[in-house]
C-alpha cells in the first residue's frame, strides 16, 4: 500500500482505478486516506446512508410490532378477513393490498427505465416516466387513505378495535402511516426533479445523477413495503 | 462524452424482466394468503418470496449489484445489528408473554 501510483490531490486519477477483488479491494479503498467510496458520487453515497438510517428506524418499527404480537394475551386480528373487500357480492381476502403491491411495484418499474432514460439523454421520456411513478405512488396514497378510512369507520383505533388485540391499531396506523408519509413526499421530490430534468437543469450540468438518486430513494419505498406486505398484511 | 464509470447503462429488457418477475414473486405471495396455507410452509414461502424480491429490487433497481464492494458492504453489513435486536426481542418474549399471563390472570 505504500506506492502511491498518482499524484496527490490528483483526483481524476482515482476514478479510473481498478477494483481489486474481493477484501482487497474493500482494504485498499479504505485504507487510501482519501474517499472511501470511489466513483461513487457523494450525493449517490448520501443517500444510501440516508436509507440505511431509514432501514434502522423501518426495522424498529417492525421489531416492536413482532415483540408486541408475540406477547400478548388475546387473539391478533386475522388480517386476511379485516382487509377483505367484497367485490361483486364475494368477499376476496386483501384484495385491496395485493393491488396496491401491484401499483408500487409498477412504479418502481417506471422509475427504474426513468434512471435509463436519464443517462441516455432523453428528457421528454424521462420526465414521463418520473411523472407517470408520481402519479402511481399518488395512487398508492390514495388507495391507503381508502383503507384507513375503512378501518377508521370499522371502530379501528390506535388504543382498541373490535376485532381483537387492542395493539392492532397502534402498529397498523403506525406502520403504514410512516410508509404512505414515505410514498408522500417521494412522489413529491420525483416531481421536483422531473420538473430540473424537463427544464434541462441537468442537460446544462451534463450530470443525470440527480434522478438516479432519486430513484433510489423510491426504490427503497417499494422495498420496505415487501417487508410491510410480509410481516404485517401475510404473517 | 462522459463515460458513465458504473456501468450503470442496462438495456431496458432487463428491467421489464425484473419488473416481470416482480409481478410473479408479488401475485405468489399474495396466492399464499389466497389458498389458506398455513403454520411452517407458509412462513418458509412468505420469506422467500420477500427475501427474492428485495434482492432483485437491491440488487437490480438500486444497482447494487454494479456497486464497489466498500460501497455494498458499507450499506449491507450495519442492518445485521438489527438481526440482533430481533433476536433479543424474541428471545425475551416468551418471559413478557408469561408476565402478562400473570398479571392479566390476577
Amino acid at each position: 500500500m505504500a506506492s502511491h501510483p498518482q499524484a496527490p490531490g490528483e483526483s481524476s486519477n482515482t476514478l479510473g482505478s481498478p477494483s481489486a477483488p474481493g477484501w482487497q479491494g474493500i482494504a485498499n479503498d479504505w485504507a487510501s486516506d482519501k474517499e472511501a467510496f470511489k466513483q461513487v458520487p457523494w450525493g449517490k453515497a448520501m443517500m444510501w446512508i440516508f436509507l440505511l438510517s431509514d432501514t434502522f428506524i423501518f426495522t424498529c418499527f417492525l421489531t416492536g410490532y413482532m415483540s408486541v404480537r408475540m406477547t400478548i394475551t388475546t387473539a391478533w386480528p386475522n388480517p386476511s378477513e379485516v382487509f377483505a373487500l367484497t367485490i361483486a357480492g364475494r368477499e376476496i381476502p386483501l384484495i385491496l393490498i395485493a393491488i396496491m403491491t401491484f401499483v408500487l411495484i409498477s412504479s418502481s418499474g417506471t422509475m427504474a427505465m426513468a434512471v435509463n432514460y436519464a443517462y441516455r439523454r432523453d428528457r421528454a421520456k424521462t420526465t414521463a416516466l418520473m411523472l407517470a411513478t408520481a402519479a402511481l405512488g399518488v395512487t398508492f396514497v390514495g388507495m391507503q387513505a381508502f383503507e384507513w378510512s375503512k378501518l377508521i369507520a370499522e371502530g379501528v383505533r390506535p388504543w382498541g378495535n373490535p376485532m381483537g388485540a387492542a395493539q392492532f391499531g397502534a402498529s397498523f396506523f403506525m406502520i403504514t402511516g410512516f410508509h404512505g408519509l414515505h410514498v408522500s413526499i417521494g412522489a413529491l421530490y420525483l416531481s421536483i426533479v422531473a420538473r430540473k430534468v424537463l427544464r434541462g437543469d441537468y442537460e446544462r450540468s451534463g450530470n443525470y445523477q440527480n434522478v438516479e438518486i432519486a430513484g433510489l430513494y423510491w426504490h427503497f419505498v417499494d422495498l420496505v413495503w415487501v417487508f410491510i406486505f410480509a410481516f404485517f398484511y401475510l404473517w | 462524452m462522459m463515460a458513465h464509470a458504473q456501468g450503470q447503462q442496462h438495456p431496458i429488457s432487463l428491467y421489464l424482466k425484473i419488473w416481470g418477475l416482480l409481478f410473479v414473486l408479488s401475485t405468489l405471495s399474495y396466492l399464499v394468503d389466497y389458498f389458506h396455507f398455513h403454520g411452517y410452509l407458509r412462513w418458509a414461502l412468505i420469506i422467500t418470496f420477500m427475501l427474492l424480491k428485495a434482492g432483485l429490487i437491491v440488487s437490480i433497481f438500486m444497482h447494487m449489484a454494479w456497486e464497489r464492494l466498500a460501497m455494498v458492504y458499507a450499506i449491507l453489513v450495519p442492518p445485521l445489528c438489527l438481526l440482533v435486536l430481533v433476536g433479543l426481542m424474541a428471545t425475551e418474549a416468551d418471559y413478557v408473554f408469561l408476565s402478562r399471563v400473570i398479571f392479566f390472570g390476577q
